[in-house]
């Protein structure tokens, strides 16, 4: 050994000191859900999808999307958001515009022509489905990718259901409806349109079907009795977007009274807009507060120039009037007549009072329950009878496209499970599909982010056509984002519970005791060195680190 | 500006690093092969922030130097838990001497170097705050004043931790330690008492003073970095919270220095041959008794009713550092009280 002066001892190093033996506590890295996906009702995993697009991978962020919702663009325009109610960011300036990165991504699958390849093998399986609105659509398009043989029948000459035939242009132009309808059926669904689907039992004996998923959605408007004379104009708000879809639209005459306040009761006194009205109002029995219509439909229709009246009931429809009778709320916020009266002048009135499922298909269909005029399924989707499933506005649940295609792709894994073999019911399947499909997962709340790494970045408002020119056009009034701001927007996603690899961990350790793996491979904690202080859990900006006693 | 703001990348500047930022936009604590100056084995007590403070600034160096440097140690924690004969937690040439000398020690370094003609060796000197403050003080003025070619670097920790928590210079007002305990009718570390040694480098009108805590890495690693452009005698002045003497919870120390700049009662700035060019913005101000409430070594000041006058002048100190270093983006309105020094 030969040493320098006065040294007698090897130098060593204190890598021989595991320090990890000090340690009663580990770091774990998890992945929450993140509240977002936790809201949808398509049960996308938008995070991860908006962390695709964060570096500008479009393509493959858009197949994360396609793993659960075939209509991207579709849904980037008419959806109703849960996700943004939900999302954390909301809670630091606004949330993140995540449906306009998804219009975006739908877009840019539609100008490059991106398409999904069928890979699975035939199963040999036939399935019929019948209803070619976004249920039925989103059922055959994931049948299709388990192997299915799809065969999807619609009443109408052409598939889309209520996207084409319930909302309007103005929020759906239609080459985007036509593109990615047109993708779904190019996997090989063959389409049999025109042909309403009557002996539902019969027809699946005919055409040889294994299994069958009803969507026929709810498309009668409920009536109500309006004490009328003779010439008094009434129609029915389904009819009149119907037919403004098919470009018959009919004569409503200068002022127009909408009965009902949801949705279609907006969608309707808008078209009526467009269509020429000069006076459109809304007569509402209750008050706005407890208005089924969302809020932004409000907002638009009000920016329109559509009038609201609370409290109102039509008592009598004449000929250029209504009789309106002014109404209050009692204890339990019902509406109650007041007995006082006042004049509407309107040119006829359109009853948007909701809309009820015509389900005479079912009739002779043993083993089937109808309550509430909807049909009753299990958790996987199956009706009372084995082999027919239903979804969409047929069956109890909110009645928004988003939820529909939640139930086609939930639907979809049950009748793939069920043609298999696996007639048990209940593994857990039913979580699949709609909210739950990552069930076990603790979500991912805004306590556990610490949001000081987050610096401030307001949300991206997506261009509006302006008011004046929207009434006196179809064409869509709002517009996409450009490039480089659905860029912006997705990289506003805060990452909630879910490591989106921002080093803090790496660099926060007293110790080095974190080893990081390199690009896209995350961290891995050095349980020789990791005393289990817990900076890198307190400091990971979306909460993907637990701190777990060490059982010793 | 010392920071320059990263082009909006999900979490802007303020992570240690990000996926999406190029290679040269990212800190050095984010690199796969930095230094690791400091290594693992070391005996530092758990979340210990003058451990994680030497790191990030000494692998700062590290590149700024093109990793060919020397570094100076006195006596003190971080001396003693990283080299427990005859290991070391040192990857870097490494010398320590005594408790009261490393700014001496790096001056004779410094001359060594100049004398065998190796300008391209740079010279770091550290302490704790009892070895700057409190007995290196006349080795640091004389270094200071001779304008020697070292960077200093003080990790305060606002007491002698090492021995047991005594109250050194910098040991803030009503702090409770080992010999300023919380009793009597003044509990704690006494008003109007120890010094502020930032200012006082600034008086030697040095090329370069700066301040930094372990909240902020990448202003951190920008005043090294700014450090080494320089020649001749620079200072540094670290925040580095100390788990045990503070009294703080686990994983809270990073957000206890973050809140000690957040409510002002750390200024951190930058000054050149005794100007101050710069001050890093509050971004989320917030009252003293978020960061007092998170140590013991104030917990008297909640338990009795005196505490909220204390609490109260503690603020004012807390106010007049953001009127007198420009600490807010709206610094129009100066402090209520400008009585109180630190
Ligand atoms: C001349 C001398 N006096 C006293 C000591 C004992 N001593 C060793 S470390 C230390 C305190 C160090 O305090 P500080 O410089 O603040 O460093 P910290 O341990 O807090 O990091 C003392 C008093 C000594 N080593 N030498
Ligand atoms: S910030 Fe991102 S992950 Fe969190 S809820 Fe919003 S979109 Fe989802
Ligand atoms: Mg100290």
């Amino acid at each position: 050994m030969d040493k320098p002066f006065a040294i007698t001892l090897d130098v060593g190093s204190s890598l021989a000191n595991k320090t990890g033996a000090w340690r009663t506590e580990r770091p774990v890295y998890v992945d929450l859900m993140p509240p977002c996906n936790h809201a949808c009702p398509a049960g996308e995993n938008i995070q991860q999808w908006l962390y695709r697009a964060e570096d500008g991978s479009y393509e493959p962020a858009w197949r994360q999307i396609m793993q659960d919702n075939p209509l991207p663009a579709t849904m980037g325009r008419v959806c109703y958001r849960p996700c943004e109610t939900a999302c954390n960011r909301a809670q630091l300036d606004a949330a993140v515009g995540i449906n306009s990165v998804e219009r975006f991504l739908g877009d840019e699958a539609i100008r490059h022509g991106w398409t999904v390849p069928v890979t699975a093998a035939a199963s040999g399986k036939r399935v019929l489905v019948v209803g070619a609105g976004p249920s039925g659509l989103s059922a055959a398009y994931h049948l299709r990718l388990l192997g299915h043989e799809v065969t999807l029948r619609d009443s109408a000459p052409v598939a889309g259901g209520m996207m084409r035939f319930g909302i309007p242009a103005y929020r759906l132009p239609r080459q985007t409806l036509d593109a990615e309808v047109d993708r779904i059926l190019a996997m090989g669904v063959t389409l049999d349109a025109g042909r309403p689907v009557t002996d539902l039992l019969g027809e699946m004996r005919d055409g040889g079907f294994d299994a069958a998923f009803l969507a026929v959605g709810a498309q009668r408007g409920k009536r109500a009795y309006i004490p009328a004379g003779d010439s008094a104009k009434i129609l029915d708000a389904v009819a009149l977007l119907h037919a403004t879809a098919d470009a018959e639209p009919p004569q409503l005459g200068r002022r127009v009274a909408v009965y009902g306040g949801g949705d279609t009761a907006m969608d309707a006194a808008r078209t009526a807009r467009r269509l020429g009205a000069t006076d459109a109002v809304i007569v509402y029995r209750r008050t706005r507060e407890r208005m089924p219509a969302h809020d932004v439909e409000v907002e638009e229709a009000t920016e329109e120039g559509v009038r609201m009246m609370w409290l109102s009931t039509i008592a009598r429809a004449d000929e250029g009037k209504l009789t309106i009778e002014r109404m209050m709320l009692d204890e339990s916020g019902f509406p109650q007549p007041t007995g006082e009266f006042e004049e509407l002048e309107a040119d006829s009135v359109v009853l948007a009072l909701g809309q009820e499922a015509e389900l005479s298909l079912l009739d002779g269909v043993d083993g089937i329950t109808v309550a509430d005029g909807v049909v009753q399924v299990g958790p996987d989707l199956m009706t009372g009878h084995p082999g027919i499933f239903a979804g969409g506005d047929m069956i109890p649940a909110d009645r928004t496209v988003t939820v529909a295609i939640g139930h086609g792709k939930k639907a979809a894994r049950g009748i793939d499970a069920w043609l298999r073999g696996d007639r048990g019911g209940g593994t857990g399947r039913a979580a699949d599909g709609g909210a739950a499909s990552h069930a076990p997962q603790r979500l991912a709340d805004f306590d556990r982010l610490n949001s000081w790494y987050y610096s401030d970045a307001p949300a991206t408002v997506r261009p509006q056509l302006d008011a004046a020119r929207r009434i006196s056009t179809f064409d869509e009034i709002t517009g996409g984002l450009d490039e480089s701001t659905a860029l912006f927007e997705a990289r506003r996603c805060l990452s909630c519970g879910n490591c989106f690899e921002c080093d803090n961990c790496y660099g926060v350790c007293p110790d080095n005791a974190v080893i990081k793996l390199g690009a896209g491979q995350r961290y891995e904690i050095d349980l020789d060195y990791c005393k289990g202080c817990g900076i890198c859990a307190s400091e990971c900006p979306c909460g993907a680190i637990d701190m777990v006693t060490e059982r010793i | 500006m010392p920071v320059q703001p990263v082009k909006f990348y999900q979490v802007g500047s303020f992570a240690v690093g990000n996926r999406l930022l190029a290679d040269d936009d990212r800190s050095v604590q984010s690199e796969p092969g930095r230094a690791n100056s400091l290594t693992c084995g070391h005996r530092a007590c758990q979340r210990c922030g003058e451990a994680l403070g030497a790191r990030y600034a000494l692998d700062a160096a590290m590149r700024a130097t093109s990793r060919q440097m020397v570094a100076v140690n006195a006596t003190g924690c971080l001396e003693v838990f990283s080299t427990p004969y005859p290991e070391t937690s040192w990857q870097i040439p490494w010398i320590h001497s005594l408790f009261g000398n490393a700014p001496a020690v790096a001056t004779g370094v410094a001359a060594a170097l100049r004398a065998k003609g190796r300008s391209d060796v740079r010279v770091v000197g550290q302490a704790g705050d009892g070895g700057t403050v409190d007995i290196g003080m006349a080795c640091l003025s004389g270094m200071f004043e001779r304008n020697d070619d070292v960077l200093f670097i003080c990790y305060d920790n606002e007491a002698y931790m090492n021995t047991g928590v005594q109250r050194s210079g910098a040991t803030p007002p009503a702090a409770r330690t080992a010999t300023t305990p919380a009793v009597g009718p003044e509990p704690g570390n006494r008003f109007g008492q120890g010094k502020n040694v930032p200012l006082i480098a600034m008086a030697h009108e040095i090329p370069y003073v700066a301040t930094a805590t372990v909240a902020g890495l990448r202003d951190l690693e920008y005043k090294v970095r700014r450090a080494m452009e320089f020649r001749g005698a620079r200072y540094l002045h670290v925040l580095v919270p100390c788990p045990l003497g503070w009294g703080s919870a686990a994983g809270d120390t990073i957000k206890i220095a973050r809140l000690a700049e957040q409510t002002g009662l750390f200024p951190v700035f930058e000054a050149e041959a005794g100007e101050l060019v710069s001050a890093t913005k509050i971004r989320k101000k917030a009252p003293v008794e978020d960061y007092l409430r998170l140590q013991t070594r104030y917990a008297h000041l909640f338990k009795s009713p005196e505490g909220a006058a204390t609490i109260a002048r503690l603020q004012r100190i807390a106010d007049r550092n953001i009127a007198r270093f420009g600490l807010l983006d709206t610094d129009a309105a100066p402090g209520p009280a400008a009585e109180e020094t630190p």
